[in-house]
């Protein structure tokens, strides 16, 4: 069986039950960590599910991720208190700075962004979370030095 | 049944009627941009609301009810859906001077029934990139207001599965799975979803530019050939009713539009006939590949190849008419009149927008020594050329056909419509086998828009069993049976089928007219009943045609006999058949 990639094992313990289609999915991102194309044609061809249906799930909910995000994980928190003390020109920043939208990656794998609802600290509102570091009370000008930062760490790995 | 009161009227109506349907039957348009007759209600734009004793109701998905009291109008309601178009009009671009569908669409029409005068709320337009990767049918998601009947008709009614919707909310977009190409999908180019299309979000590839480059060369000879189901439809443009056969006016307007020869695809179904009545005979006699597939139509050869592919051997290997009249006009009209084939244009007007991709679907397309078929435009297409040449079309005194490939028959033209294929066939293959013509040249029980239909047709003893598919959608069901036949081992259920992957056949093709009409009732566009006005409008043309029989044809018979020799075999086969191959629903 080795031949069968995990997201074909997946989907053929998921086939039998209906509309299933999900727990499939959700199971192949818990296990990857993201849902890409291969993915998706294994889970088409074993659950008999077309492809077509399969990504309108995929892209109607923001948790799936449909690649291998990079290795930091900026997350830019865009709740209510964050958002009015102006983290959406920090969003715009990141993705100035990097050239990706939300939700990608780039190109060297390094760096994923997303925005996500309240992290829970709102007393240092703006917030972004980098693989779990917080920083507070974020302006656009400390963008850059928190992607230099990041960069450094994992040329010193 | 169920009785209700709308607006005041007593209505009677059977059970699980929507509301919107019952309100039609009194003759109230309630305002819709989603639901059509051919698709399921989505209670996607919010346009029909009414008033449920006081409660305000989608009337698309809520059945009316016994005893129920609709109001379907009032200035409420009037406020509400102008705020509704208003909000759907806040995220559609003011191209209305530039696009494809202007005066034909229902959006432009919503809103100048409803009164918008002016953009009311500030506009959010996404820049969506256009898709015209098949170069026969165009998404421009910009325009698209999400209404779903795309989406509908190709993932359930044609099961071909290429249209999605993409993400949620603001940036939802009709596309591929995963944003692909639709050139790269399972995309069979079929355009019902552009001739579903309530705005110019989704359209024909237009190729009319090349058609008057063509004609401005004066150093090449531009031939045009019509298929069936235009005559029948082209009409609408030009105010006629639905239906009128106007292949006379037709063939005056092609030549003002400056074509050398005139010529007409029926005379190509009749040789289509020819080489597959001679297949099937030979088939059946053989017991070799049956069922025997039709292959006229390209988007259920793309569906076959794509999603059948162990049943290639099964489709029949002729051409569709319009590739075998390309064909033989390059060598045959070209050695007649002693012109170079490579100076020779041949321009197909077509129902379909499929047949834009088929010109260039294999290398047997190119038989002749060139291209057989150079372009492919569609009814829409041929309509608005006719509109820029500035030709008063309803003036034009009805003319004929070009020689030799002109003439027809009864069976030619019934090519256009669900089961016309095989009638014209069985015709010929009676005739083939029994030395002797039918008695009754109509079969019933193949006629119509139900999906599937199934007849026994006696032949000097032997059953042949024939059924007949329209909309591709059905095809799955059929596979299945002949499937359960075979691991059963049963006798096969059918030994000769006809596939025509619109619903109705090519005379509600996807390049057909979707002209509003302002004194017939909605929906426009397309709906059964103009699939049956078009419909009898090629069957009225065989009943009274004065032969209507493919192999009476005398120009086929001249063809045969000054060109091509023996049917099915040698020059004919070359020139008149195609290969197929498997192909990914994705690349």
């Amino acid at each position: 069986m080795s031949d069968v990639s995990q997201a074909a094992q997946i989907a053929n313990k998921w086939r039998k039950k209906r509309g299933s289609l999900i727990m499939a999915l959700h199971e192949i991102q818990d296990v990857k960590g993201y849902v890409d194309w291969q993915d998706a044609v294994d889970v088409s061809l074993n659950m008999g599910v077309p492809l077509a249906r399969i990504y309108e799930v995929l892209t109607f909910y923001n948790f799936f991720k449909l690649e291998a995000p990079g290795k930091a994980v900026i997350s830019v928190c865009t709740g209510t208190a964050c958002y009015l003390k102006g983290n959406d020109k920090v969003l715009e920043k990141f993705k100035s700075e990097l050239g990706i939208n939300e939700g990608e990656s780039t190109k060297d794998k390094m760096f994923h962004l997303q925005s996500v609802r309240c992290v829970g600290c709102c007393g240092l509102a703006p917030v972004c979370v980098v693989n779990g570091k917080t920083y507070g009370r974020m302006t656009p000008e400390m963008v850059p030095e928190i992607l230099a930062e990041w960069r450094k760490t994992f040329e010193e790995e | 049944m169920v009785k209700l009161k709308i607006d005041n009227f007593e209505v009677e109506v059977k059970e699980g009627t929507s509301i919107l349907d019952a309100a039609r039957s009194v003759q109230i348009d309630i305002p819709t941009l989603c639901k059509h007759p051919d698709v399921d209600p989505s209670a996607g734009c919010g346009m029909c609301i009414v008033k449920v004793g006081g409660r305000i109701m989608r009337s698309c998905c809520t059945p009316a009810a016994e005893g129920m009291e609709i109001i379907t109008n009032d200035a409420e309601l009037q406020e509400i859906r102008k705020t509704v178009l208003e909000l759907i009009l806040s995220n559609h671009p003011n191209d209305c001077l530039k696009c494809a569908r202007s005066g034909q669409c229902e959006l432009q029409e919503m809103a100048m029934q409803m009164g918008v005068d002016r953009d009311e709320i500030r506009k959010i337009l996404a820049q969506k990139e256009i898709d015209d990767s098949t170069q026969a049918i165009v998404l421009e998601p910009s325009k698209c207001i999400v209404c779903g009947r795309c989406v509908d008709i190709c993932q359930n009614q044609q099961n071909v599965w290429a249209l999605s919707y993409l993400n949620r909310g603001l940036p939802t977009k009709i596309s591929g799975a995963n944003d692909a190409k639709l050139a790269n999908t399972p995309c069979i180019k079929c355009g019902q979803c552009a001739a579903h299309c309530p705005t110019g979000a989704i359209t024909e590839y237009d190729d009319t530019k090349k058609v008057w480059d063509m004609l401005k060369d004066k150093e090449l000879v531009t031939v045009v050939q019509i298929a069936p189901a235009v005559r029948v439809a082209l009409g609408e443009e030009f105010g006629y009713d639905f239906g009128e056969n106007l292949t006379g006016k037709i063939y005056a307007a092609l030549r003002r539009l400056g074509f050398a020869k005139v010529f007409d695809t029926n005379f190509a179904a009749d040789l289509t006939i020819i080489e597959e009545a001679t297949e099937f005979v030979k088939r059946f006699t053989n017991k070799e590949n049956l069922p025997l597939f039709t292959s006229c139509c390209p988007a259920w050869v793309d569906y076959m190849e794509k999603y059948y592919p162990e049943r290639l051997p099964n489709l029949s290997s002729c051409k569709s008419p319009h590739q075998m009249l390309g064909a033989v006009a390059k060598t045959y009209y070209a050695q007649k009149a002693g012109i170079d084939p490579e100076k020779i244009r041949v321009v197909s007007v077509m129902p379909c927008t499929a047949k834009k991709w088929e010109i260039h679907r294999h290398e047997t397309m190119r038989s002749s020594g060139c291209q057989d078929v150079d372009v492919v435009i569609t009814t829409r297409e041929l309509a608005k050329m006719i509109r820029q040449a500035g030709i008063n079309f309803k003036g034009l005194k009805d003319e004929l056909a070009d020689d030799p490939l002109g003439e027809y028959s009864g069976a030619g033209t019934i090519f256009g419509v669900t089961g016309g294929v095989m009638t014209a066939a069985l015709r010929t293959a009676y005739f083939y086998i029994t030395g002797q013509e039918l008695g009754k040249l109509n079969f019933e029980a193949i006629e119509g828009l139900e999906g599937i239909k199934a007849a026994e047709v006696d032949i000097n003893g032997t059953k042949v069993r024939i059924a007949v598919v329209n909309g591709v959608g059905n095809v799955e069901e059929l596979m299945n049976q002949i499937r359960n036949a075979e691991e059963a081992g049963e006798d096969m259920p059918y030994h000769f089928i006809e596939v025509m992957a619109c619903r109705g056949g090519c005379i509600a093709g996807g390049g057909q007219p979707k002209v509003m009409m302002h004194n017939l009732p909605k929906p426009w566009g397309i709906n059964d009943e103009i699939r049956k006005l078009r419909s009898k409008g090629l069957n009225d043309e065989d009943e009274e045609a004065k032969n209507r029989l493919s192999h009476h044809n005398a120009s086929i018979k001249q063809l045969y006999a000054e060109f091509l020799g023996k049917a099915g075999e040698g020059k004919a086969h070359e020139l008149l058949h195609t290969k197929y191959r498997q192909r990914d629903l994705y690349k």
